[in-house]
């Protein structure tokens, strides 16, 4: 789960990272409020949850109330890569000498957590990674030990930064690990981080992602979550516990764990049709719980045909069946439904959604071949 | 002959009296696998199944009384690390973890606690394990598969299954089937489950079913062309995963142009190792 800009920047402050004055506004007045109070010269930043905002005109500077009221209406109305502009981020206008990055993230191969700092700050940390790669210094932190002050020296020698901010900066990478660390973040990012003219160290912009299997213990972080990023589906889908990702294709997918499902929406694609989701319905696949997925799939309007890909393990191939009987009688439709029973009484399965003019199938082949054809208007 | 376990394991459920633990113990003990002792605490001195397994309140205290070697880990995510650090403790030598959802700063703790320890750890969010005919210790279901010359490995669950029933249903069975889990930080990877199969007389094949996300295949394919002398088949789910997108499991990602099936699928096939186009193709590839 991803953070806005203003809600990191707070949470950084917390963990006494120095970030400029400022405060958030949902309309100009607020903004031009804002300004007044913090002397007139500000930035006027756009909170939504994509890259490049600065580019799409969405991080303007105003010189006074009036201007930033005048910017505030009119970046309060824009959509940014299709996404709309709820909310800008009115912050005092810094000066900045010089742009640094730093960011905590997971080494997934290394296993354990890594602290990045790069003199090329203020753009895209993955696009420095690829160009210029020697100006990134990175550090592995045990997650037993914690960040050591050696290491944000040994990053703030790597960088060149002058001898005199080092003490500045191993306290705000000190902050940002307990920020990780305290947060389950994925990644926790300062980007960049200025000295401005009066030499004082900045976090003038910030992310960070949110481990979604740690929210349970973050209460409040899980109240941050901006629905505006996900298809309507998947919010649905996440009452019910259910996996699922909207894709553009006319094939509606219900299967039974991850890793086949993933195989099924490939093999649609093999046979030269598009999946219109990945869903997996976990164990067991009880009819509530296929009735649920069954109306989420179908709220999509492109779906043509809908193929269930259920290996019946320790629930047995009839019971999955019946399971999938219930939940038709609740969700009426006329969308062809193909239906891949496999593994444990899987011809018993069978049987009973013939019965119930499925169109069935043994192999997943035959399965993908077939729901193509349904969704082309033939069976 | 088998991997990790056989009829020589003396299994503790931590979890047992939860519903997960309980059903599937039943089902491990239906199975033939010699389940021994669970703990849930707070319980300890109740029996569960008929008076068939004892329940303790501690994991050192089953394993003194009982003399496990191996545990399964059914405890709900927010309890899972402690679960597995007690387990560590204990000394016991086989930590076997379904449990879905656990943290991901929890895992690197824990592995890296784990390998100062030197235990092995499989999983977490994984089947676990199924030594045909002999051990079934996890969920994989037991009928679905015979015993045989084939190991597998695999980072996800039904889609195992399907391969173990295609090979049944031609006559082939499995040495050992393993489960190595769907999150990104784990207990084992491909290239530990490979080795041991390289190692154990009777297996003489194998198949390697992976994902996208990490660089897990591509060490594999590394390893299969330094260190193996057994064929292995290949496949990879997640052709059609959207960058950016979590596709169920929390280790299948791709981020930042990195763990894409089409990179993993180019590093076995540049080593040689021959790549099923789909699940069913798996069985024609082995022959």
């Amino acid at each position: 789960m991803n953070l806005h800009e203003y809600q990191s920047k707070h949470i950084f402050a917390e963990y006494g990272i120095p970030i400029p004055h400022g405060r958030v506004a949902s309309n100009s007045t607020e903004a031009k409020q804002i300004a007044e109070e913090l002397g007139g010269h500000v930035v006027i930043k756009s909170q939504v949850l994509v890259g490049g905002r600065g580019k799409a005109g969405g991080i303007r500077l105003a010189k006074n109330p009036q201007e930033a009221e005048e910017i505030a209406t009119q970046i309060l109305g824009m959509e940014i890569k299709g996404l709309p502009v709820r909310k800008v981020l009115v912050d005092e206008a810094a000066n900045i000498e010089t742009e640094i990055y730093l960011g905590i993230t997971n080494d997934r191969a290394d296993r354990k957590p890594t602290i990045m700092a790069s003199s090329a700050g203020g753009v895209d940390i993955e696009e420095v990674a690829e160009k210029t790669p020697e100006k990134i210094v990175r550090v592995g932190i045990d997650p037993l030990l914690g960040l050591r002050d050696y290491q944000a020296r040994d990053l703030a020698a790597g960088i060149d930064l002058p001898r005199d901010h080092w003490r500045t900066f191993g306290q705000i990478a000190s902050g940002l690990w307990r920020v990780y660390l305290e947060s389950d973040a994925t990644l926790a990012e300062i980007n960049p981080l200025v000295i401005t003219s009066r030499e004082r160290l900045l976090a003038v912009d910030g992310k960070m992602v949110i481990d979604d299997n740690a929210l349970f213990r973050h209460p409040d972080l899980a109240e941050m979550r901006d629905l505006d990023v996900e298809p309507k589906a998947e919010t649905e889908a996440r009452k019910y516990s259910l996996s699922f990702i909207k894709l553009d294709g006319q094939i509606g997918c219900m299967v039974n764990g991850a890793g086949l499902a993933m195989a099924t929406m490939d093999i649609i694609k093999l046979h030269g049709g598009k999946p219109a989701n990945f869903l997996d319905i976990g164990g067991g696949a009880s009819s509530e719980k296929v009735a649920a997925a069954l109306r989420i799939i179908l709220s999509d309007p492109n779906v043509r045909a809908v193929l269930f890909n259920i290996f019946g393990g320790i629930t047995r191939g009839d019971e999955v069946a019946r399971g999938i009987i219930t939940a038709l009688e609740e969700v009426k439709t006329d969308i062809p439904m193909v239906a891949r029973l496999v593994g444990t009484n899987a011809e018993e399965g069978r049987q009973i959604l013939s019965a119930a003019n499925m169109i069935t199938a043994e192999t997943l082949v035959d399965a993908a071949k077939k729901a193509i054809a349904a969704a082309n208007g033939g069976d | 002959m088998s991997i990790l376990v056989d009829n020589n394991t003396r299994l503790l459920v931590q979890g047992i009296t939860g519903n997960e633990g309980l059903f599937h113990t039943q089902q491990m003990l239906s199975y033939g696998t010699k389940v021994v002792a669970g703990v849930t605490p707070g319980k300890g001195g109740e029996w569960v199944l008929e008076g068939k397994v004892p329940v303790f309140d501690s994991v050192r205290i089953a394993q003194e009384a009982t003399g496990v070697n191996a545990s399964v880990i059914f405890v709900p995510a927010r309890f899972a690390a402690d679960a597995i650090y007690e387990a560590a403790d204990a000394g016991i030598p086989l930590i076997v973890c379904i449990t879905e959802g656990i943290p991901i700063q929890d895992m690197m703790r824990v592995r890296n606690y784990l390998d100062q320890k030197g235990v092995r750890l499989l999983g977490p969010n994984c089947p676990g394990l199924l030594t045909p005919g002999e051990a079934k210790v996890g969920i994989i279901p037991g009928d679905i598969s015979i015993p045989g010359n084939v190991g597998v490995v695999s980072r996800s669950g039904t889609l195992t299954y399907e391969v173990l029933y295609a090979l049944k249903l031609v006559g082939l069975g499995a040495s050992t089937c393993v489960g190595i889990g769907g999150d990104p930080i784990n207990g084992t990877s491909f290239i530990d489950i490979l080795g041991m199969f390289e190692a154990d007389p009777h297996t003489e094949k194998m198949v390697l079913i992976g994902e996208i996300g990490g660089t897990d295949e591509e060490k594999a394919a590394e390893f299969i062309a330094d260190h193996m002398t057994k064929p292995v088949i290949a496949f990879i789910a997640g052709q059609t995963a959207p960058p950016g997108k979590r596709m169920g499991h929390a280790g299948a990602i791709v981020e930042g142009g990195s763990g894409t099936a089409t990179d993993k699928i180019a590093a076995f096939q540049a080593v040689g190792v021959q790549v099923a186009a789909h699940p069913e193709e798996i069985p024609k590839l082995l022959e």
